[in-house]
């Protein structure tokens, strides 16, 4: 049995942050995160504002820009099999269908997904952890082997969503309304480090909610791709992907984002093996010189060294893929 | 809950056997009433948590209305209180696919859903699918192709595949594979029951059946 709470379904944005100000409230959205965490204990709610009344956060539009908006409340499914997503955005295609399973993917909202909270078992489970308020994060001596082995810090714990990473590899900003009005956030920004402060994953604050995610027009010769690693072939977590999105000019690589899930406590953004690939063409020593730059500088725990050779087997494969598409 | 209303629900064609069972024992009485009701969202101020709020169900061609508190999920509700015992509640988390139910035809865990957000969809679960004690093709196909073995996964299943087959009624052996990736099975039933949705599949497309 779920803890008891009360339930709204505003019509309006207003009555939405309306609703959310108010101490205990918490948006639900596909719920699929959500009443797990309620269900275990993880946090309470005082109240459920479900936003499934709100249908302007629903769907996908073409910007006149060439971007695309993409509403929060639509669904991984959705994202997954848009044509203009799958066309212009394909890493955001992959993650999306890569998520999950297909009942999570129709219900599960891309809103949702990049606002999920921690898969860390000592998270979920009773265990009065640092980012329950605790004083430590168990996992640095326990079992830690689907932790962090970069950005750790007071907690080990790793961001579990695929599209993040995929929504940063693509240069995304989230737009959020609050009780102060709306405001624009870079994905790049959006997510929290550890140091800063482990008790959030996001920069959103109580009573706001994530309204849409905008994406820029792609570069005119653009490719990228997904590549997920896990346990099972399907219906996991990632327990080390890359999301990588290059722009071309001919062969030359003209800008890229290599962007690694599963592997920090916030999408992890590898700045020196995209400029090891810059101005270059994709050959095997450049794939090679890059995977091993993204895997530099990990600072594994006792159970996650394997992690450092699957960076360098995600990256890899991820930029073989591109070449044999580019 | 025994507070909540003493009419038993039952199938078009009577009251059967678990609707019988589940009558009588009275623990599990439901408050569905059959009829024309306008659907009412709880849009009004909330009350005081455990209170119940009015709603309607569309499940299976009917309309139910009641009573549920808004932590009641939708698996507690059709199974405790409409009698519809056919969905499983497995894990409750959203991991093992046994409550698998159709919203507006596309495949959803009824246990990680609120019966208050279903409102307004049409529901579909395996109570749904025969047509009287006329099975689907599809129910048919799992029979043929012996496709359980203790059987609990199956309604969650047979649910999997007709959302899949409803979106995609020519699936690849990859389709079906990724198609049933939430559905679990603990007696390892999976190679029968990926036969089984292609058989239906085929024998669909061959006669239009249902
Ligand atoms: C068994 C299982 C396997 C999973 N596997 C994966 C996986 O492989 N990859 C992956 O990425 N995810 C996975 N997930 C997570 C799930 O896919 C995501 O949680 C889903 O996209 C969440 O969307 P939702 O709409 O259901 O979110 P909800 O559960 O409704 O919300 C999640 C959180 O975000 C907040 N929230 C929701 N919407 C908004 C909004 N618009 N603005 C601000 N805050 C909001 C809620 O308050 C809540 O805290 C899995 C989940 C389960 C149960
Ligand atoms: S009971 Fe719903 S997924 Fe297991
Ligand atoms: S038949 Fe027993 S769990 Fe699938």
């Amino acid at each position: 049995m779920l803890p008891t709470f009360t339930y709204i379904k505003p019509t309006t944005l207003d009555q939405a942050v309306r609703e959310l100000a108010t101490p205990g409230a918490r948006a639900c959205s596909g719920g699929t995160d959500l009443l797990g965490c309620l269900r275990d204990r993880v946090f309470t709610a005082e109240k459920l504002v479900s936003l499934n009344g709100l249908t302007e956060l629903r769907g996908v539009t073409e910007l006149a820009n060439g971007g695309l908006r993409i509403g929060a409340l639509t669904t991984l499914t959705e994202v997954a099999t848009h044509a203009l997503i799958g066309a212009k955005y394909q890493v955001l295609a992959a993650a999306a269908a890569a998520a999950a399973s297909p009942q999570l993917r129709n219900q599960g909202t891309i809103g949702g997904n990049i606002c999920q909270r921690p898969r860390c078992w000592y998270y979920r489970g009773d265990f009065a952890c640092a980012r329950k308020g605790g004083d430590i994060c168990f996992a640095k001596e326990g079992e830690n082997q689907l932790h962090a082995i970069f950005g750790g810090d007071v907690c080990v714990m790793v961001h579990p969503s695929d599209t993040a990473p995929a929504l940063m590899a693509l240069d995304a900003s989230v737009r959020l309304v609050g009780p102060r009005g709306t405001r624009t956030v870079p994905m790049g920004e959006f997510f929290v480090l550890p140091s800063k402060d482990h008790t959030r994953e996001t920069v959103v604050e109580p009573g706001e909610l994530v309204t849409e995610l905008v994406l820029p027009p792609p570069p005119a010769l653009a490719v990228s791709t997904y590549r997920k690693l896990r346990a099972r072939g399907a219906w996991d977590f990632a327990i080390t992907g890359a999301a990588v999105a290059l722009g071309l000019r001919g062969k030359k690589i003209e800008s890229a984002r290599v962007v690694l899930s599963g592997v920090a406590p916030v999408p992890w953004r590898v700045e020196a093996a995209e400029k090891e690939l810059v101005g270059h063409e994709l050959s095997d020593a450049l794939i090679e010189r890059a995977a091993q730059r993204a895997s530099a500088n990990a600072t594994p725990l006792s159970g996650n060294a394997y992690k450092v050779a699957l960076v360098r087997g995600a990256v890899a494969e991820a930029l073989s893929d591109l070449r044999d598409k580019g | 809950m025994s507070d909540r209303g003493k009419q038993g629900p039952c199938g078009p064609q009577g009251v059967s056997r678990r609707g019988f069972l589940t009558t009588v024992s009275s623990s599990a009485a439901a408050a569905a009433v059959v009829g024309a009701v306008a659907p009412t969202v709880a849009e009004a101020a909330p009350r005081d948590a455990s209170e119940p709020t009015p709603i309607v169900l569309h499940v299976n061609g009917r309309k139910y209305r009641l009573a549920v508190e808004p932590r009641e999920t939708l698996i507690s509700v059709l199974r405790e209180r409409l009698g519809l015992t056919g969905s499983k509640p497995g894990c409750e988390r959203g991991e093992c696919g046994a409550c698998t139910v159709l919203l507006d035809g596309s495949t959803r865990y009824s246990c990680m859903t609120l019966a208050v957000e279903a409102q307004g969809h049409i529901i579909t679960t395996i109570e749904g699918l025969a047509d009287g004690e006329e099975l689907s093709e599809l129910q048919k196909a799992f029979i043929h192709e012996d496709a359980y073995q203790c059987g609990f996964c199956t309604p969650g299943q047979v649910m999997a595949a007709e959302g899949l087959l409803r979106k995609n009624p020519a699936p690849t052996m990859d389709d079906v594979r990724l198609g049933m990736s939430g559905n679990l099975c603990r007696c390892g039933a999976y190679g029968h029951i990926f036969k089984a949705v292609q058989k239906a599949a085929s024998t669909r497309r061959a006669g239009g059946a249902k």
